[in-house]
């Protein structure tokens, strides 16, 4: 069954991606961005293919300005990967999925 | 296997996507191949993925988002029964019929479809600088999106570079967040629109530096300064930005196709009659074919004039 994907804001930040037993990738992104609409539906398809491996989070930038601000996002989408609650690789700007895979496999 | 189609869509812009509306509904079964994401205008969608408001573009009286105008065109085609493929054309054959097309996605040598006719409308891609560190400082100060990233430079003082509708348009959106927006233009006057340019003189954020270039970009981890250069008194000066937005003009997307269709000296493709190119059942429409009006509507114009094209001569070579 598909994992529901998790919403972060600047609250439960730390705690959610802290509290993943596994690797957690955070999509930073917004209403108003057109490249990050084209990509949600493609990081679903990510979260479904590795479920148990991997969860996703998104984060509205709009909602979560000190989180973005925190991780100095500057362009989006802008995806995170963290690993024990540590930052292990990004992702700036809208990609293919195949390009999304390669860059996220070597973490997972 | 290849996969036997009556029209391929080259591109998914206003003007695909029109192509694909029109050819559906004249049960021509197009696919488009609609390209991959990314987060410059090379993307399904095209050019208005990376806009905010629409103003012109009728029916719409208070405006629409660029992003919901093609997602509406696109569900549209859908609608009619357009196939879409989300990937990017990686070569064609043009030099006998049926076309051959090959794509990013497909396994195998092979061409992905093989097609009785193709509509080009692969759009053009905005130009960079192309000056240092700036592919490294993407995403990192330098941007090729104003509605994704000018949220990010809320109170900062940032610049754009261009001085045609789009670079005034992306700055007056800039100055919503920035504390100031400096507009670098290489002229002493602007191509701008007779509104776009009242709207800005009249804007207080904005301001302008004239007869100059962008020839250096600093900062360590993120942009911190440009070096301009008046190219009329040679004088350089550093101007501190934390972000640079690029609006320069514009190129074609062609390159898949030198060789195969005649284009003019900068790389737009010819077209004569209406949409057809120097190949009998190669049509081409939108932005690809035309440096002149580049708007959305001409685009899905000719969109529409390349479906009904391709429609006449698909009926004349069955016979």
């Amino acid at each position: 069954m598909a994992q529901k994907t998790l919403m972060l804001n600047d609250s439960n930040f730390d705690e959610q991606v802290i509290a993943s037993d596994v690797p957690i990738l955070v999509d930073f992104w917004a209403e108003w961005c057109g490249p990050c609409k084209i990509i949600a539906p493609i990081l679903e398809e990510i979260a479904e293919q590795n479920s148990g491996k991997l969860a996703i989070a998104k984060l509205n930038v709009d909602d979560a300005m000190n989180t973005a601000r925190r991780f100095e996002v500057m362009s989006i989408p802008t995806l995170i990967l963290f690993k024990e609650g540590q930052p292990v690789a990004r992702i700036v700007g809208a990609k293919p999925k195949g390009q999304l895979l390669k860059d996220l496999e070597p973490h997972l | 296997m290849s996969e036997k189609v009556k029209v391929v869509i080259i591109g998914s812009g206003p003007a695909g996507l029109t192509a694909a509306i029109y050819t559906a509904r004249a049960d021509l079964d197009p696919t488009v191949i609609e390209g991959e994401p990314s987060s410059t205008t090379d993307q399904p969608g095209g050019q208005l993925m990376l806009t905010s408001d629409i103003e012109n573009y009728p029916g719409f009286v208070d405006g629409i988002m660029g992003p919901e105008l093609m997602s509406n065109f696109r569900s549209q085609a859908q609608r009619f029964g357009a196939k879409f493929d989300t990937t990017k054309v990686s070569r064609v054959d043009f030099s006998e019929r049926p076309f051959k097309v090959w794509t990013n996605n497909q396994t195998g040598d092979e061409p992905a479809y093989i097609a009785d006719s193709v509509i080009i409308s692969t759009g053009a891609r905005s130009l960079l600088l192309n000056i240092d560190r700036e592919t490294e400082l993407i995403g990192h100060g330098i941007s090729t999106c104003a509605t994704c990233d000018g949220f990010f430079f809320r109170d900062q003082n940032i610049a754009v570079v261009g001085g045609g509708d789009s670079a005034l348009e992306e700055a007056g959106f800039l100055t919503k967040f920035a504390k100031s927006v400096t507009v670098i233009h290489r002229r002493n006057e602007l191509r701008a629109s007779k509104i776009m340019q009242d709207r800005a003189f009249a804007n207080p954020k904005l301001s302008f530096i004239w007869d100059s270039t962008v020839t250096e970009l600093h900062g360590e981890k993120s942009l911190e300064t440009v070096t301009v250069t008046n190219h009329i008194t040679g004088d350089s000066t550093e101007l501190p930005v934390t972000g640079l937005f690029v609006a320069i003009g514009h190129s074609p997307n062609t390159d898949l196709f030198k060789g195969q269709i005649d284009m003019d000296d900068v790389g737009y493709i010819i077209t004569n009659s209406g949409t057809k190119t120097n190949v009998p059942g190669v049509f081409a429409c939108g932005d690809v074919q035309d440096h002149i009006y580049r708007q959305a509507i001409t685009a899905a114009g000719s969109g529409c004039m390349a479906a009904i094209d391709i429609e006449k001569w698909l009926k004349q070579s069955e016979n």
